[in-house]
C-alpha cells in the first residue's frame, strides 16, 4: 500500500516580512521549514504504516530544487522512505501545484492514502489537498483531528461551523487535510537525519508531467505591509478606574459596543 | 451589463449575517444576484436572501443535506453554477466553503480565492492577507471563466433588509446516493458562541491567565460582551484549552471589531493573526509586551483586578 505525503516549505513562523524596492516579497535571509501542518501529514501517515502491512511512505513536494530537497529530506528523517522532488521554479498557485502532484502520483502508481496539511502558512492557502482530490478523482475530508482505521475505511473527525465536529467515514483510497491536535510529530534523530541521505529521491521534471501552463488560475500582485497602528493610548489609575475609563474609550471615542 | 453573481447561504433559521455581507456587496455592485441553499431549511434562508437582493434561488430542501458532506454538495453547487451562468460565485471563508469550493473550483477548471478582505469589482481582483496578515496581496484571476470569492466575515457592511422582496425559487429534491464518505456523528457546540473567525467581539487569554480554570473570568466578561473567546498558542499547546481556540499564525487570523487581549505578550505570530482588528485593547502586566505596539488602548496592570472590573462596568452600559 502507498501512503503519500505533500509537503510545502514555508518561512519559519517568526519571519518579518519585508517588501523589495519594486514591491515583491523579500525573501532573502528567510529561514525556511516544513510547513507546521504538514508535519502532522508526516507523523500520521508514519504511524498509519505501522499498521498496515507492505507498506510505503512516499513524499511529494513541488518547488525549486534546492528548498524542496530540505524539506523532503527533513520528511525522509522523520522516517518516510522515499520521495519524489518535481522540479519548478515558477511561481505555481494551488490548483498549478495541485494538478502536477495529481499527475506525479499517478505515475509513480495508485495511492491508498494521500495526506497533507490542512494550510499553508504563507499564502493562507487551504485548497490544495480538496483539488488534489478532484483531480484523482477520490473522495477528500479536510481539516481532520482524529483518524482510525479498519482495513479500507478510515474514520476521521473534522473541526466544523463554530466549534462543532462531525465523524466522517471515508472509504479509501481518499485525500485526507491534517489539522493541529490530531498528533505530536516526532523529531527527527541523528541516525534518521544520516539514513534520510540514502533514501531514494526521484527528481521529476514539471514540463515532463505534461500539466497545461493555463493550468494557474491566479496571481498575487501588489503586496503591502499592513498601516502602521497610532500610538497605544495608556489608561493609567487604579484598577477600577482603569475599566470605567476604557469602557468610556470603547462606548463614545471608539463607538465599538 | 451586471454581473451575475450566485451567493452561497448557509445558517440556521437566520442567515448568517456573513451571507448578508456577501449579499449587500453583490447588490451594491448592481450585480444580478443568484442564491443557493442546503438543507431542511434552504427555504427559508432563500426567502431571506430576497431581502438582500437575490432575486432567483436553487434551493434543495433534502433533509440528507442537513449536513455538510462533500460529495452530496459538490454535485449541487456544480449544478447551480452552471444553470445560473454566475461570473461570480460568492461564499464566506468560513470551514464549509474553503472545504468545498476549491474542488468545484477546480472540477470546472476554474479559479478560487479564499480569505478575501475586498473586491474591485471592475477587474475582479480581490485583496486577501498573507502570512496570517503580515502583508497583504492583490490576486488576480486568469484562465477563470468564472471566478470563485470566499469573503472573511466582518469585513464588508450589510444593507438595510427589505422585508417585502421574495425572489423566485427554483426546488430540486434529489441528492447524490452512492457515497464514499459518511457522516457518522456530529457534536454541536452547545454554546450560542459564533466562531472565531466570525465574532465580531473577541476576548483571548494567554500565559498570564496563569491556569486554566482561570479563564472562567474570560468567559464572564465574554458573556457580558456576546463575545466569543480566544488564547494565544501558548495555553493551546499546554492543553488549558482545545485548538479551535488558537488566534494567531498556526491558528486563526482574526479581524473583530473588538478584540481584548489579557495576559498575552505578543509573540510575532499572535499579532500577525489579530492585528488587523479595529480596535485593540491590551492588558498585561508588562509594560515591554510587545502587544502594546498593535494595540489602541493599553493597559498596564494586574489582569486579575482589572478584568472583574471590566466585566462590571460593561454590565453597566450594556
Amino acid at each position: 500500500m502507498r501512503i503519500y505525503v505533500c509537503v510545502k516549505q514555508v518561512p519559519d513562523t517568526e519571519t518579518k516580512i519585508k517588501l523589495t524596492g519594486d514591491g515583491k516579497i523579500d525573501l532573502n535571509g528567510v529561514k525556511w521549514v516544513v510547513n507546521p501542518y504538514d508535519e502532522f501529514a508526516i507523523e500520521e501517515a508514519l504511524n498509519l504504516k505501522t499498521k498496515l502491512t507492505d507498506s510505503k511512505v512516499t513524499i511529494v513536494s513541488l518547488g525549486p530544487k534546492k528548498r524542496t530537497t530540505d524539506a523532503i529530506r527533513t520528511a525522509l528523517a522523520m522516517g518516510a522512505d522515499d520521495g519524489i522532488l518535481i522540479d519548478c521554479e515558477d511561481d505555481l498557485d494551488q490548483n498549478g501545484t495541485a494538478k502536477a502532484i495529481a499527475e506525479a502520483i499517478k505515475q509513480e502508481g495508485e495511492p491508498a492514502i494521500v495526506f497533507a496539511g490542512k494550510l499553508s502558512i504563507d499564502d493562507n492557502g487551504a485548497g490544495l489537498p480538496q483539488i488534489l482530490a478532484e483531480y484523482l478523482n477520490l473522495p477528500h475530508v479536510s481539516v481532520i483531528h482524529e483518524f482510525e482505521t479498519a482495513d479500507n475505511t478510515f474514520t476521521v473527525t473534522r473541526e466544523a461551523e463554530s466549534g462543532s465536529s462531525k465523524t466522517y467515514q471515508v472509504t479509501g483510497p481518499c485525500v485526507l487535510s491534517t489539522n493541529k491536535g490530531l498528533n505530536t510529530p516526532r523529531y527527527a534523530s541523528l541516525p534518521g537525519i544520516m539514513k534520510a541521505k540514502k533514501k531514494p529521491l526521484k527528481e521529476v521534471a514539471f514540463a515532463d508531467l505534461g500539466v497545461s501552463n493555463e493550468i494557474n488560475k491566479v496571481t498575487y500582485k501588489s503586496f503591502q505591509l499592513p498601516a502602521e497602528k497610532p500610538e497605544v493610548k495608556y489608561i493609567s489609575g487604579e484598577a477600577a478606574n482603569q475599566a470605567a475609563e476604557l469602557v468610556n474609550l470603547l462606548k463614545n471615542e471608539a463607538k465599538v459596543l | 451589463m451586471s454581473k451575475k453573481v450566485l451567493v452561497l447561504l448557509e445558517g440556521n433559521n437566520d442567515l448568517k449575517n456573513s451571507c448578508k455581507e456577501l449579499l449587500s456587496e453583490a447588490k451594491n455592485a448592481s450585480a444580478e444576484i443568484y442564491a443557493m441553499a442546503f438543507g431542511s431549511n434552504a427555504k427559508t434562508l432563500a426567502e431571506q436572501s430576497a431581502h438582500y437582493g437575490a432575486t432567483t434561488a436553487f434551493i434543495n430542501s433534502n433533509a440528507d443535506l442537513d449536513n455538510y458532506n462533500p460529495e452530496t454538495y459538490l454535485e449541487l453547487v456544480n449544478t447551480w453554477v452552471k444553470d445560473s451562468g454566475a461570473e461570480v460565485v460568492l461564499a464566506s471563508s468560513g470551514s464549509l466553503a474553503k472545504d468545498l469550493m476549491p474542488r468545484v473550483a477546480a472540477g470546472l477548471n476554474t479559479g478560487y480565492v479564499s480569505d478575501g478582505t475586498s473586491i474591485d469589482w471592475n477587474d475582479l481582483t480581490v485583496t486577501k492577507p498573507l502570512y496570517a496578515g503580515k502583508c497583504t496581496a492583490t490576486v488576480e484571476f486568469q484562465n477563470s471563466p468564472i471566478k470563485f470569492i470566499l469573503m472573511r466575515p466582518n469585513q464588508l457592511s450589510i444593507n438595510d433588509a427589505d422585508t417585502s422582496a421574495t425572489c423566485d425559487i427554483r426546488e430540486s429534491n434529489d441528492v447524490k446516493t452512492d457515497l464514499k464518505t459518511i457522516i457518522k456523528n456530529i457534536v454541536q457546540n452547545t454554546s450560542e458562541k459564533l466562531d472565531l473567525t466570525e465574532a465580531n467581539i473577541i476576548v483571548a487569554g494567554g500565559r498570564g491567565m496563569k491556569e486554566a480554570d482561570n479563564f472562567k473570568m474570560l468567559d464572564d466578561l465574554a458573556g457580558v460582551l456576546g463575545a466569543t473567546v480566544g488564547a494565544s498558542r501558548a495555553v493551546c499547546d499546554a492543553g488549558w484549552v482545545p485548538h479551535s481556540m488558537q488566534v494567531g499564525q498556526t491558528g486563526k487570523t482574526v479581524a473583530p471589531n473588538l478584540y481584548i487581549a489579557c495576559g498575552i505578550s505578543g509573540a510575532i505570530q499572535h499579532l500577525a493573526g489579530m492585528s488587523s482588528s479595529k480596535v485593540i485593547v491590551a492588558i498585561n502586566n508588562d509594560p515591554e509586551a510587545p502587544i502594546f505596539q498593535k494595540a489602541t488602548y493599553g493597559i498596564v496592570g494586574d489582569l486579575f483586578e482589572v478584568v472583574p472590573k471590566l466585566t462590571e462596568e460593561f454590565k453597566k452600559v450594556l
